[in-house]
């Protein structure tokens, strides 16, 4: 049986690796609700990364770096936006082509500038994220159960964990309790009945990209400069579609996108701890460890996880018509 | 004749018309949906626009709402020009429309499809508050009861059409646009509609009413403009009008086309069919039980207004849709409904088609025309060479010879289907069926959109196939080709054939009539 502080430790590492699938996956919602499907989730992850952690070093602020990662996110989703929504391109070429943009571009811009092989140099200090103390974790030190849990798993985190839980109500009130969330899940249903309302799909859609590259940026800043220290190249390994995968498993809701998130987390987590574990005498190989949150996906998009309706208009251009 | 009757009545010169619209033109490419168009809608009245499908009520109607920009004209509203360059101004300017498709979320509730696009303010909630009690009101004042709750993918369609009637209202809307509002409705469905209607009349509402129905015009209308060919041909009152007036005025008097032919020596019964039924996708029943008998040596030519169950007809017999009933084709029991109705089986059975609607069903566009002549027959042996492969010059050779014999212009093999006119894309289609001989051609609309030497050139060759001992089943809205083509009319209505006529023994008013459902085996409507 597993004691309390593993259990917190792997807890807590499972919390700082979904982060970034969570934000991910939350992007992902706000487009697909939109109707636009986002297979570039991973690119726009991959390009935020990389500039964020570029101007990080460079500046020594992580925020400027922060800034810089969601600027690089938000173009991807200009690129997307236009090739989609404005030329009513197909969606999924348009993502596949960013995913490539980005692989390709991060890489060379990294061996421009750095010249570590499209590495960027090491952040230290105030061009990373700093681990948030809460109020108090000190003093429930003593406490049993709860002081640990509080000081291990709820608080030192750093301030994006924090926002990407916070993103989770928030995207829901968004969704179902404001005007802007109907009109959005509308769009993505029936574009034709918000365009017979006198409400403009295109900008609805635009919005939605936007947000979708807002909350990208955020992962991949996260990915480079909290969860690593730094842009490696292919540093998302996947994350991107894994997300893709979460929000299917999540029915394209924001809750149970929380929890899908944080089960890929925690396969992470154990394949991490555990490199090799022995289950009732069967020896699983730590490649199978690490490659269970991919099987997972395989098993989500394969669809073992029951009916999953997407939205009815997703990945169809919005043309007029009677 | 076309009788363009003054606009302006005495008493309706004193209170603006809700609706005018003045010289409205609107052309898609070559096509002039709407040429010159103008009518006066009087405040609280219902007024009907009727017209055959492809007349431009439909288009009109997307321009008084703001889904196309007229090329020309002008509209006024309550008295005042107010451009409608989108649906927001025509919002704004008290116009609602239900449209013949419905514009509603299906997952979403009736109050969240209601509110959408004139929520008040950021949040949701207080909207939804207001639209509840606004939805209460309007339920009691006009019979539009419906589940505030209930998703609109679990409503009846009738229950749908209300939600849309109910968002125009919740809008405020002074003026109601509604798009063959009765077509997807149940009889009952519909006297509740019409019911709604006079309601909102009686508060003072103008309604647009768009069908080809003539029954109903006569039923609920006030005034009744017909449209023909893009024209608005004539505005009268209902009540100074007649169905056989406005059956006329609907389907024009046109050149007759004369055909050359003998008289039909029909030989051994091919086709036997009973009672075929087809529901569409909502579930509304479209053939509500036709029976037909076609012999060899004979055209049967059906007669319609368009959307009155041909179509279905067709596609049935073509093995495209599925159906109920009993089909015989030389005695042979055809499958309606199982792995066996499809276009392969039929074709295996003797039956060619030539489709409706040939740029979609009949061809592909941008295949060579030689690959076009190939579709449906494509395992045919002369067309292969070996197991995996296709003939190509076989093909080639095949097509220059039926451009040769059906003067398909110009005889260019390699052209992509959408190069030629109509009329030759239409001489490559029959060529390709009526070549292989079929026990049964269906031909639906065989000259629409057809110049008029092709026309001639098609009539004759189905007539050259009757001759040959075949059967044919022609369907067209034109009376004229009806007429002049058929030895044995039947008109369909409503999805039932109305009666079988003589040619020689009827004349279009009498058609005419039939196709509005006045008349036939079912009594007057």
């Amino acid at each position: 049986m597993m004691d309390l502080p593993t259990l917190l430790q792997i807890l807590d590492s499972t919390i700082r690796l979904g982060t970034p699938l969570l934000l991910a996956c939350l992007a992902g919602l706000f487009s697909e609700r939109a109707g636009i499907f986002d297979i570039g989730l991973e690119g726009k992850m991959l390009a935020a990364a990389f500039l964020s952690a570029a101007v990080a070093f460079v500046t020594g602020s992580v925020w400027l770096g922060l800034v810089a990662g969601i600027v690089a996110s938000l173009l991807m989703s200009a690129i997307h936006g236009l090739a989609s929504i404005t030329f009513r391109g197909n969606q999924l070429i348009s993502g596949v082509a960013i995913n490539f943009l980005a692989s390709g571009l991060t890489v060379l811009l990294g061996q421009y500038w750095f010249a570590l092989g499209g590495r960027t140099p090491s952040l230290e200090g105030a061009a990373r994220f700093a681990p948030i103390t809460l109020p108090f974790a000190e003093e429930l030190r003593g406490v049993p159960v709860l002081g640990p849990v509080y000081r291990e798993l709820i608080s030192g985190h750093t301030a994006l964990v924090y926002v990407a839980l916070l993103a989770v109500p928030a995207s829901w009130w968004l969704l179902y309790r404001t005007r802007f969330g109907l009109r959005l899940r509308a769009v993505g249903e029936n574009p034709a009945a918000v365009d017979t309302a006198g409400v403009s799909v295109v900008g609805i859609r635009y919005a939605a990209v936007a947000i979708c590259g807002l909350l990208t940026g955020l992962a991949g800043a996260y990915l480079a400069c909290s969860l690593s220290a730094g842009f490696v190249k292919e540093m998302t390994a996947g994350r991107g579609y894994i997300a893709l995968a979460a929000l299917i498993f999540a029915k394209w809701r924001p809750w149970q996108a929380l929890g899908a998130t944080m089960l890929f987390g925690l396969l992470e987590a154990v394949a991490n701890r555990y490199q090799s574990l022995n289950l009732w005498g069967l020896p699983l190989p730590v490649q199978f460890m690490q490659a269970l949150p991919y099987i997972l996906t395989v098993i989500i998009l394969a669809g073992f996880v029951g009916k999953a309706i997407p939205p009815r208009a997703g990945g169809q251009p919005y043309v007029k018509e009677r | 004749m076309a009788e363009r009757q003054a606009q302006g009545r005495p008493e309706a010169a004193a209170l603006p018309p809700a609706i005018e619209l003045r010289g409205i033109s609107k052309a898609f490419g070559p096509v002039q949906a709407n040429g010159d168009i103008s009518v006066r809608v009087a405040r609280g009245t219902i007024h009907g626009i009727v017209g055959e499908n492809g007349a431009g009520k439909s288009t009109l109607m997307s321009i008084l709402y703001g889904f196309y920009r007229a090329d020309a004209g002008e509209i006024l509203i309550g008295g005042r020009p107010t451009p409608i360059p989108d649906s927001q101004s025509a919002i704004r300017a008290g116009i609602g429309m239900v449209f013949q498709h419905f514009k509603l979320v299906p997952n979403f509730t009736v109050l969240e499809n209601v509110v959408l696009g004139a929520e008040e303010g950021a949040l949701l909630r207080p909207s939804l508050a207001r639209a509840r009690r606004e939805l209460t009101r309007l339920a009691e004042d006009y019979e539009l009861d419906v589940d505030p709750d209930a998703l609109v993918e679990d409503l009846s369609v009738g229950h749908q059409q209300r939600v849309e009637i109910l968002k125009a209202l919740y809008r405020q809307a002074d003026i109601l646009i509604l798009d063959e509002p009765t077509g997807v409705l149940t009889p009952a469905e519909a006297d509740h509609l019409f019911r709604i209607l006079k309601g909102l009349k009686a508060q003072g509402k103008t309604i647009v009413l768009i069908t080809h129905k003539l029954r109903e015009i006569m039923e609920i209308t006030d005034e009744v403009s017909v449209m023909r060919r893009g024209e608005m041909v004539a505005t009268v009152r209902t009540e100074a009008t007649s169905p056989e007036a406005l059956a006329e005025l609907m389907v024009g008097r046109k050149v007759l086309l004369r055909v050359d032919k003998a008289p039909a020596a029909p030989g051994r019964t091919v086709l036997e069919i009973e009672d075929l039924r087809v529901r569409d996708g909502h579930g509304v029943e479209r053939l509500k039980g036709v029976s037909l008998t076609l012999r060899a040596g004979e055209i049967l030519g059906i007669a319609g207004v368009a959307g009155n169950g041909q179509s279905e007809l067709l596609e049935l017999l073509g093995g495209i849709a599925q159906g109920t009933g009993r089909v015989r084709l030389n005695g042979t029991e055809l499958d309606l409904s199982g792995r066996g109705c499809n276009g392969r089986a039929r074709r295996a059975a003797g039956i060619a088609h030539v489709p409706e609607d040939r740029q979609h069903l009949g061809m592909i566009l941008d295949f060579a025309a030689w690959e076009n002549v190939a579709f449906g027959y494509q395992d045919a042996p002369e067309y292969r060479a070996g197991r995996f492969f296709m003939d190509n010059d076989a093909l080639r050779a095949e097509c220059e010879g039926k451009m040769a014999r059906f003067d398909v212009r110009p005889p260019l093999p390699a052209l992509a289907g959408k190069n030629f006119s109509g009329g030759n894309q239409q001489k490559l289609i029959v060529a390709r069926e009526i070549e292989r001989n079929p026990d049964l051609l269906l031909i639906g609309q065989p000259t629409r959109g057809v110049d008029i030497g092709a026309i001639e050139f098609i009539h004759k060759q189905i007539v050259a196939l009757r001759d040959a001992g075949k059967a044919i089943l022609l369907v067209s809205v034109e009376l004229d080709e009806i007429m002049s083509l058929s030895d044995r009319i039947a008109v369909m209505f409503d999805g039932r054939i109305m009666g079988l006529r003589d040619p020689a023994r009827t004349d279009e008013r009498e058609l005419g009539l039939m196709m509005a459902g006045m008349d036939g085996t079912r009594g007057a409507a």
